[in-house]
Formats: structure tokens, C-alpha cells, sequence
């Protein structure tokens, strides 16, 4: 049942990509008419088989990506501009009927709250069998029996029992084993997990996230992961995409992030997570708070927060290439040399 | 009163919600939310209060203020058993022990100005004169870090952090002794919650404040408490001071739930203990160690005999009969 | 409040229903307003009654001297405009009074619930079990008939619904995290429902009176078509379709020959009844919490 995925292909000394987010533009219109820019030109990828983590805080612009990657943005919102390509292929150009059939089968995507996205009048057994109906010409006797091998995969006990128990029978982790059955049903290329575990307790979490290991390395997907909690990303992922209202304000890989980050933002938000494995006898915050998407600042969105504002910062900032990868975006990189170093 | 002084004592301390059924609602049981639980509260000290959902740390805190009835026990604030007192005593004594209440969405009144919201308390108690009334608010307003001018706005015009810094004007306008901040931050931004973290910590200095910190966040609870208690389905499993609680964890449960929760550093490697199986329900908890269904040390007498809060060192409780059974260097 | 006010002012005067509604509403206060002007009552006669205009008991369509006809021997045109000002009486008053025992009943019961809850709720339901055409002609059979039994009866029958709205609304606003707060700050119960609870669960009561006002007009005049309600002349639209009664079918071949006698009264209420769910509908959208922010 495993795919041979190209996990690290080596294309002309780039690593080919999965999927490949370039200049994405997601805007909303409020009910006054307002024009919120929620997603503002972000450009990331995702490597074949790795596990990319989205960060930031809320209304940075994280799960509203995440949609208009699957291209399900809400009714009041759309996609002003960018290409989202998958394997190549522009999935923002597809017919709808195109893109149906790379929903669910290619690309999978479980969100924070398992009881809102299960269908409280159909058994578990009937959804998965449902989602594995649709992308795959098996008879319904075959999908049953996938869909109790996936319960089984993610670990539920007494599968073939829980196919017909009903979402609310399930406790909140269990739903959320039972969605990851589901999304994985198809054996995707790419899961997109929006928050995935924070609705959750945190041993019910620590499950949770070491299923989602155990089945990437036996599925060989690629993980999107969407979250905003900084230990889960130092846990999961290979690369880290940092989001502020709506921009990428850095990327690289995970080590560069977590130890050599020139991003203030991301400096600033490393260094106020409350840390369990060291006492703090004072914590470094950003001052300021989060801007609403109406109001988001010309230039640098993080001014006004930052403690290297100058009069460049109304300009948008440059993207500055680091080396592996690594790319910020501020005007005060190199001059400053500023680095997140070990505590 | 002096620093180390009990400020509050809670005794045995149950709270069971009745679970209704059929035509006449009749009871067909109970959630045993908190079950017996006892513990002090030392003048200027914050006590932590973690576990998971369901175990009963809101709902104690809740009894505690009262705001809930408790189903037995006694509470016990500043020498007065205020368990049973009636609700005109009750209300005075509430001037005293205040709340920060999780959600700030929906702890501020939306229909009234963050003067009113503020001011509520200390009209109430006649704290301060009505001529001094604004000045005191507009103190109180930069006290928590906000502009004086934000006086007449309404809720809904701020961000979830600044609420959250009303709530706590509101909380602290009364100068109370006690304040039960009940998952204060859990609903708040990353970059947000170490800024209110370090106000709670700084208005407890200055107030003498004494907390009682219910979290589920291990790793905030650490930055404030001095004690550190852990329930687990409405049971005190572990009562312990912070640096022995974090270095030396002596119930599976907390060993647990310390190695689960991610740190932000990929060097930082541990072992990792995942526990097996679901939080069983509160209504149908299990017999004996409500633990020993999850827990990776659990024997015969577990399931049998429940084990009963002990003292194993001066200060440090655990309800376990083999404490220390797990540790994290594994 | 008064930027957020100002918002559900603009919503509600974006909506086209919500305009029209107004301005019916507003050409219906006019029309009460200037009763005396628009159908100058006779000296030293109480207004409030129509008086006799000719002494054949056959009606007469419109003429010049009386625009809509004549029914009953009385002036229909007089009888629309100052059975303007009775239905707003009967519909203010009534609604007034059914919403202010309502508020009391139904705060009562949400918010100390348990066995005061159960007691109202049941007497609730018992009102709501009962047919309120019915009652209302029992009760004005008891009482005597007169337009003040007939709003007697009203209000007993119909303070039901908003009691109901309000204990549902306040259940919910009960749980909400400020009331906690309240509490625990040592405010007193009954400020707290005065200054927390009620404040943000008397809207849709408040949409649900306006939508009332209409329809209690409307039962108003079922029960003076009945004979129930206004005595003899009295200016009131259902008094003025009573007169109606055997004249509804026309004449011989001539289906529509009294069409006057309904079309008036019949038609102001019908104005009447819109004007106010209109109104009651812009509001409960420019007021809709899930919109307001």
C-alpha cells in the first residue's frame, strides 16, 4: 500500500517540489464593504515528503491559506492573484470538476475541530467509506474494508466496532484519529493540518501529533502543518513559514528558524513563549498587539511593534536570501546582524 | 496578614452536577467534577492548578468564589468558613477574592463602557468615592498597561489582550487578596500572553496579590507558580513546589503530562512518555487510582484500593502507590 | 453604544423593507396625529364616535361628501382615521402591558430557574394551550364587551411569547462569562439582571413586540367583527367591518357593489399590519448579533 514518492529528487540542485505557493493573494470583503487583504502575496513550497510548518498568530493569514490552497475560500473572500502550483499544475486554473478530483485524493486536509467537520447523522464507517467511494473504483465491500484498515491504522481500537459508532460516541481525540482515517483514506500527497491538535488535551495531543509522524513515514506524505504553537514546530517539522498579518516575514529550515531567526517578529515571538525546561525570571514580549486586517500598517507590517523601526520600514521590505533556504524579509538584516541566539 | 499565613483552606471539597434524564429529569447520576479535594493557599504565594480538560480545576475554582455551590466540604478564607455564609455576607466577603475569567469575549459586559465595566465593583462596595471614581478608573486603566483615554469605548472596540487587561483592572480595582485567574490566558496570541504573564507577575508584587493560577499550560504555570497541583478527574494527584515538581515529578500522571507538552527548540530531545488511551469519563470514573487505566505503571492494587494523598517529603503530596515509578531520563 | 447604534441605524435605513415599513409607519402616525384636521369631529361630541351621517341603514358608495362611502348610517372615512389612533392605542397599550409581564415573568424564570423556572413555564404553557379566540370571547363574555375588556383579554392571552423569549435569551445570557464576573464582584441579583441580563436579551423581545403590534390590531378587530370589542359607532376598523357583515356578498349579479365597506378599514389594517412586521424585520437584521461587529 505505500507510495514511491520522489521523497528528495534532485533537480538541477533544487529539490523538486510538491507543492509550491508563489505570490498567493487571498482578500475578504467585510458587511461594510471593507476590502481585507487576509493573505497578501506569500510565496513557500513544500518539498515531497517533508513536513512544512505555517506559524503565526491569529488573523495572520495561516488557515485562510490553507483554504485557498484546496481553493475552498468562504463565500465573502477570494483569490485576487498568485498560483498555487501542485505537482506542476496551477491548481487556481482548474475547472471546479478538476479540482474535486484533487480534493480528498491528492491533497487532504483535517481541521482543529473534528466534531465540526464530522457529519453528526452519519456513522464514522459511512463518511470514510464515502470519502474513499468518491476518488477510488473500489466495490463498497473493499472500501469497508479500507476504511477499517485506516481506523486501524490511526489506531482506534475495535475497528470494525467504531465504523458504526456515530461522531458523538467518539471523545475529542478519537474523532480526530478517526478524521486523520479519513483524510488519509485516499492515500494523499499532501495533508493539510490546520491546527490539529489544538482543540485538544496535551497527552491526547502528544498522541496525536506521534500518529501523524508514524503515518508520514509510512504513507510518505507531506505535511502542511498550521499552527501556532512553537513547540509543536520544533517537534514536527523540517521547514518553518512565518506568517504576520497576511506576509511571510521569514522561511527557512528549521534549525535556521529556531537558532539563527533574524526576523524581529519571529525573534520576539520565540523569545515570549512561556518555555517549560527553563525558569524565566522575566519574560520578553512584543509590545503592541496584533493590527486588525483593516488597519494593517503601509511598508513592514510588523511597524510599530518592532524594536528596529526606522522611516525604511514604510517601505515593503526586500526579501533577503541567507543562505539553505533561508529568506527574511526586513530592511534592517544584514545592517543590524541581528540573530536569535541560544538562550 | 503575613506572607506565608494560610489564606485559604479547602477541605474535602466536593462539587457533583447532577445528570438529569427522561420525562421527570430524573437523576440518573452524577459528575463528580471535584471529588474530594484539599489544599492551603499561603498569603502571597500563586498556586498552579493543571490537568486536562474534564478534571475539574474551573469548576474548583468556581466553588471556590462559590459562584458554584459546593455539594460538600468547606472553604475556608482568611480564618472565615465562608462555605455556608448567606448571600449578603457572601457579597462582602467577595470584595476579597476575586476572578480573571478565560474567555475575555465574553467576560466583559458588551453593553457597557470599559468605565462602567471597571467601576462596577468598587460602586458596589463603596471603595471609593463617586467624585474620585474616574480618576481611580483611569489609574487603574494605566496600571494594566492601557491608555486613559480608552475610558469611554466599549469592549468589542479591543483586541483580546486588551480586554484581557480590563478584566484584570477589573479584578484588581478592589484590591482583593485572593485571585483565582481561571485559564487567563489561554485564549490569548503567543506574543500577547507572555505580555499579560509578566503583568499578572508585576501587579502581584505590587497588590500583594495571592494566586490561584488554573491552567492547562504546564509551561505558563511554571513561570508564575510557587506550588504547582495537578488534578486529575476531579483528585489532587500531585501537590508539590515548583522546582521539585519539575525536576522530580513523582506521579506517572504528571511525569505524563511534563513530557508531553512540546518545547520550542528542536535540540531540546527528551523521552517522551504517550499515554495510551482517553481521559475516561468523569461520570463513570475508575475504581481505585482513577489513574491506573492509562497509566504505564499501573499493578493489581491500582485498580482496587485508591491510593490517598501522602506527604512523601516536606511539602511535596502525591496519590500514588508507587510514586516515582516513572521518571523523564529514561 | 452610540457608534454601534449608529451602525444599526445605517443597516436598517440601507434596507428597502425597513424604509418602507418607516415611512407606512410614519404616514400612520401622521394620519393619528391630524385626526382632527382630516375628519373634523362635531362639537361637543366625543370623537371617538362616528357620527350618523344619514338615516337609510343601505350603504353609499364614495361620493364627494364622504370618500369612501358610508356603512351603518356612519362616514367610513372617518372611521379609517380616528380608528387610526384606537388601533395604535389598542396595539401600544397592549403590547406594552403584555411585554412588561412577560419581561417579569420570563426574567424570573430564566434567571433563578430551578423550581420557580418550572412553576411559570407550566402556567405558560397552560396560556398557550388555550385557544385564544376562544378565551378572549369567554373573558369578554365575563368582563362585558367594551374596547378595555377586549385589550384585557389581549394581554392575558399573549404575554406568553415574550415571556418565553426572554427566558430562552437570558438562559443563554446567563451563561456568558460577565455575569460570572458580576457576581463575583458582590453586585446584587437583581442589578444583575437589571444592568447585564436584561440589556443583552431584550432585543428580539423587542423585534417580536413590534412584530406583534401588528397582529394584535389585526385580533383586535376579529373580536369587534365578532361584536365582541368596540361598542356601537365607536371608530375602530373592526367596528367598520362589522357593518359589513350582511353586506359582504353584494348584490344581485354585483359581487363587488359594497366593495367600499371592506376595502377601507380592511385595507388600513393591512397597511397597518406591514408597516410594522416591515419594521420589525429591518430591525432584527440591522440588530442581528452575528452581523453587528
Amino acid at each position: 500500500m505505500l507510495y514511491a514518492t520522489p521523497s528528495i529528487l534532485a533537480f538541477g540542485g533544487d529539490t523538486l517540489m510538491l507543492l509550491e505557493v508563489k505570490n498567493l493573494r487571498v482578500y475578504f470583503r467585510n458587511s461594510e464593504g471593507q476590502e481585507l487583504r487576509a493573505v497578501d502575496g506569500i510565496s513557500f513550497s513544500v518539498p515531497y515528503g517533508k513536513t512544512v510548518a505555517l506559524v503565526g498568530e491569529s488573523g495572520c493569514g495561516k488557515s485562510v491559506t490553507a483554504l485557498a490552497i484546496l481553493r475552498l475560500v468562504e463565500v465573502n473572500g477570494w483569490i485576487a492573484g498568485g498560483e498555487v502550483l501542485f505537482e506542476g499544475k496551477n491548481l487556481l486554473t482548474l475547472s471546479e470538476k478538476e479540482m474535486q478530483g484533487v480534493r480528498g485524493k491528492d491533497i487532504a486536509i483535517i481541521f482543529q475541530e473534528p466534531s465540526a467537520a464530522l457529519n453528526p447523522v452519519y456513522t464514522i464507517g459511512d463518511q470514510i467509506i464515502e470519502a474513499i467511494l468518491l476518488h477510488q473504483s473500489v466495490s463498497r465491500e473493499k472500501a469497508r474494508a479500507l476504511a477499517e484498515e485506516m481506523l486501524h491504522l490511526v489506531g482506534i481500537p475495535e475497528p470494525r466496532k467504531r465504523l458504526n459508532a456515530y461522531p458523538h460516541e467518539l471523545s475529542g481525540g478519537m474523532k480526530q484519529r478517526a478524521m486523520i482515517a479519513m483524510a488519509l483514506s485516499c492515500r494523499p500527497k499532501l495533508l493539510i493540518a490546520d491546527e490539529p491538535t489544538t482543540a485538544l488535551d496535551v497527552t491526547i495531543q502528544a498522541q496525536i501529533l506521534t500518529l501523524l509522524r508514524d503515518l508520514q513515514k509510512q504513507i510518505g506524505m507531506a505535511i502542511l502543518l498550521i499552527t501556532h504553537d512553537l513547540g509543536i514546530v520544533a517537534d514536527m517539522a523540517d521547514e518553518v513559514v512565518v506568517m504576520y498579518a497576511g506576509k511571510v516575514v521569514e522561511r527557512g529550515r528549521k534549525y535556521d528558524i529556531f537558532k539563527h531567526c533574524c526576523h524581529p517578529y519571529t525573534i520576539g515571538l520565540l523569545r515570549s513563549v512561556p518555555r517549560l525546561d527553563v525558569d524565566e525570571e522575566s519574560l520578553v514580549s512584543i509590545p503592541g498587539f496584533v493590527p486588525d486586517p483593516l488597519h494593517f500598517p503601509e511598508g513592514c507590517r510588523f511597524r510599530g511593534r518592532c524594536f528596529l523601526e526606522d522611516e525604511t520600514c514604510c517601505i515593503e521590505p526586500p526579501e533577503v536570501s541567507l543562505g539553505n533556504g533561508h529568506l527574511v524579509y526586513c530592511h534592517h538584516v544584514v545592517s543590524s546582524g541581528v540573530c536569535y541566539e541560544k538562550r | 496578614m503575613r506572607n506565608g499565613e494560610v489564606l485559604l483552606r479547602v477541605e474535602n471539597l466536593k462539587k457533583y452536577f447532577p445528570l438529569r434524564a427522561g420525562v421527570f429529569k430524573k437523576v440518573v447520576g452524577w459528575v463528580k467534577a471535584v471529588d474530594g479535594v484539599s489544599f492551603e493557599v499561603f498569603t502571597g504565594e500563586t498556586l498552579g492548578v493543571v490537568g486536562e480538560s474534564g478534571c475539574g480545576k474551573s469548576t474548583l475554582g468556581m466553588t471556590i468564589l462559590r459562584l458554584v455551590e459546593p455539594t460538600d466540604g468547606r472553604i475556608v478564607f482568611a480564618g472565615q468558613d465562608i462555605t455556608n455564609l448567606p448571600p449578603a455576607r457572601l457579597r462582602l466577603i467577595r470584595k476579597d477574592m476575586q476572578m480573571i475569567f478565560q474567555d475575555p469575549f465574553s467576560s466583559l459586559n458588551p453593553r457597557m463602557t470599559v468605565q462602567a465595566i471597571i467601576e462596577e465593583g468598587l460602586k458596589v462596595h463603596r471603595v471609593v468615592p463617586q467624585s474620585k471614581m474616574r480618576e481611580e478608573v483611569e489609574m487603574l486603566l494605566e496600571r494594566v498597561g492601557l491608555s486613559r483615554d480608552y475610558i469611554r469605548r466599549f469592549p468589542h472596540e479591543f483586541s483580546g489582550g486588551q480586554r484581557q487587561r480590563i478584566s484584570i483592572a477589573r479584578a484588581i480595582a478592589l484590591r482583593p487578596r485572593l485571585v483565582i485567574a481561571d485559564e487567563a490566558l489561554s485564549s490569548l496570541d503567543v506574543s500577547v500572553r507572555s505580555q499579560i504573564l509578566e503583568l499578572l507577575r508585576e501587579l502581584k508584587k505590587e497588590y500583594s496579590l495571592t494566586y490561584l493560577f488554573i491552567s492547562h499550560d504546564l509551561a505558563v504555570v511554571r513561570q508564575i507558580s510557587h506550588r504547582i497541583l495537578v488534578m486529575y478527574l476531579g483528585k489532587v494527584v500531585e501537590l508539590a513546589p515548583k522546582e521539585r515538581f519539575f525536576s522530580r515529578p513523582l506521579h506517572p500522571y504528571s511525569v505524563a503530562l511534563i513530557s508531553a507538552v512540546p518545547i520550542p527548540d528542536p535540540e531540546a530531545r527528551r523521552s517522551r512518555i504517550v499515554l495510551k488511551g482517553d481521559v475516561p469519563s468523569p461520570l463513570q470514573p475508575p475504581s481505585g487510582c482513577r489513574f491506573h487505566t492509562r497509566c504505564p505503571k499501573a499493578q493489581r492494587v491500582c485498580a482496587e484500593l485508591e491510593p490517598s494523598l501522602q506527604e512523601i517529603e516536606s511539602g511535596h503530596f502525591v496519590a500514588c502507590h508507587f510514586p516515582g515509578c516513572v521518571t523523564l531520563e529514561g | 453604544m452610540q457608534e454601534e447604534t449608529r451602525k444599526a441605524l445605517r443597516r436598517l435605513f440601507s434596507n428597502v423593507s425597513g424604509v418602507l415599513g418607516v415611512v407606512l409607519l410614519g404616514f400612520f402616525v401622521v394620519v393619528a396625529l391630524f385626526a382632527p384636521l382630516l375628519a373634523p369631529p362635531k362639537s361637543g361630541r366625543d370623537p371617538y364616535f362616528m357620527p350618523v351621517v344619514t338615516w337609510s341603514a343601505d350603504p353609499l358608495p364614495p361620493s364627494r361628501e364622504h370618500p369612501f362611502g358610508v356603512a351603518g348610517k356612519r362616514d367610513i372615512f372617518y372611521g379609517v382615521v380616528w380608528g387610526t389612533r384606537t388601533a395604535f392605542r389598542i396595539g401600544i397599550l397592549v403590547t406594552l402591558a403584555s411585554t412588561a409581564i412577560g419581561l417579569f415573568v420570563g426574567s424570573l424564570a430564566g434567571y433563578f430557574g430551578k423550581i420557580l423556572d418550572e412553576i411559570l413555564m407550566r402556567v405558560t404553557d397552560i396560556f398557550m394551550a388555550i385557544p385564544f379566540l376562544v378565551a378572549a370571547m369567554v373573558l369578554t363574555t365575563v368582563l362585558g364587551t367594551g374596547l378595555d375588556k377586549v385589550m384585557i383579554a389581549l394581554v392575558v392571552f399573549s404575554w406568553m411569547y415574550p415571556a418565553r423569549l426572554i427566558r430562552g435569551n437570558i438562559l443563554q445570557v446567563k451563561e456568558e462569562q460577565f455575569v460570572l464576573a458580576a457576581k463575583s464582584l458582590g453586585v446584587s441579583d437583581f442589578v444583575i439582571i437589571l444592568r447585564h441580563v436584561l440589556p443583552n436579551a431584550i432585543f428580539p423581545v423587542l423585534i417580536q413586540a413590534s412584530m406583534r403590534m401588528g397582529s394584535l390590531v389585526i385580533t383586535a378587530a376579529a373580536l369587534s367583527f365578532l361584536g365582541l370589542g368596540a361598542p356601537q359607532g365607536y371608530a375602530d376598523w373592526g367596528a367598520l367591518l362589522n357593518y359589513a357583515r350582511n353586506w359582504m356578498l353584494g348584490g344581485y349579479g354585483a359581487t363587488f357593489k359594497y366593495w367600499y365597506m371592506i376595502a377601507f378599514p380592511g385595507g388600513a389594517m393591512v397597511l397597518f399590519v406591514l408597516a410594522w412586521n416591515l419594521l420589525g424585520d429591518a430591525l432584527r437584521d440591522a440588530f442581528d448579533p452575528r452581523l453587528r461587529w
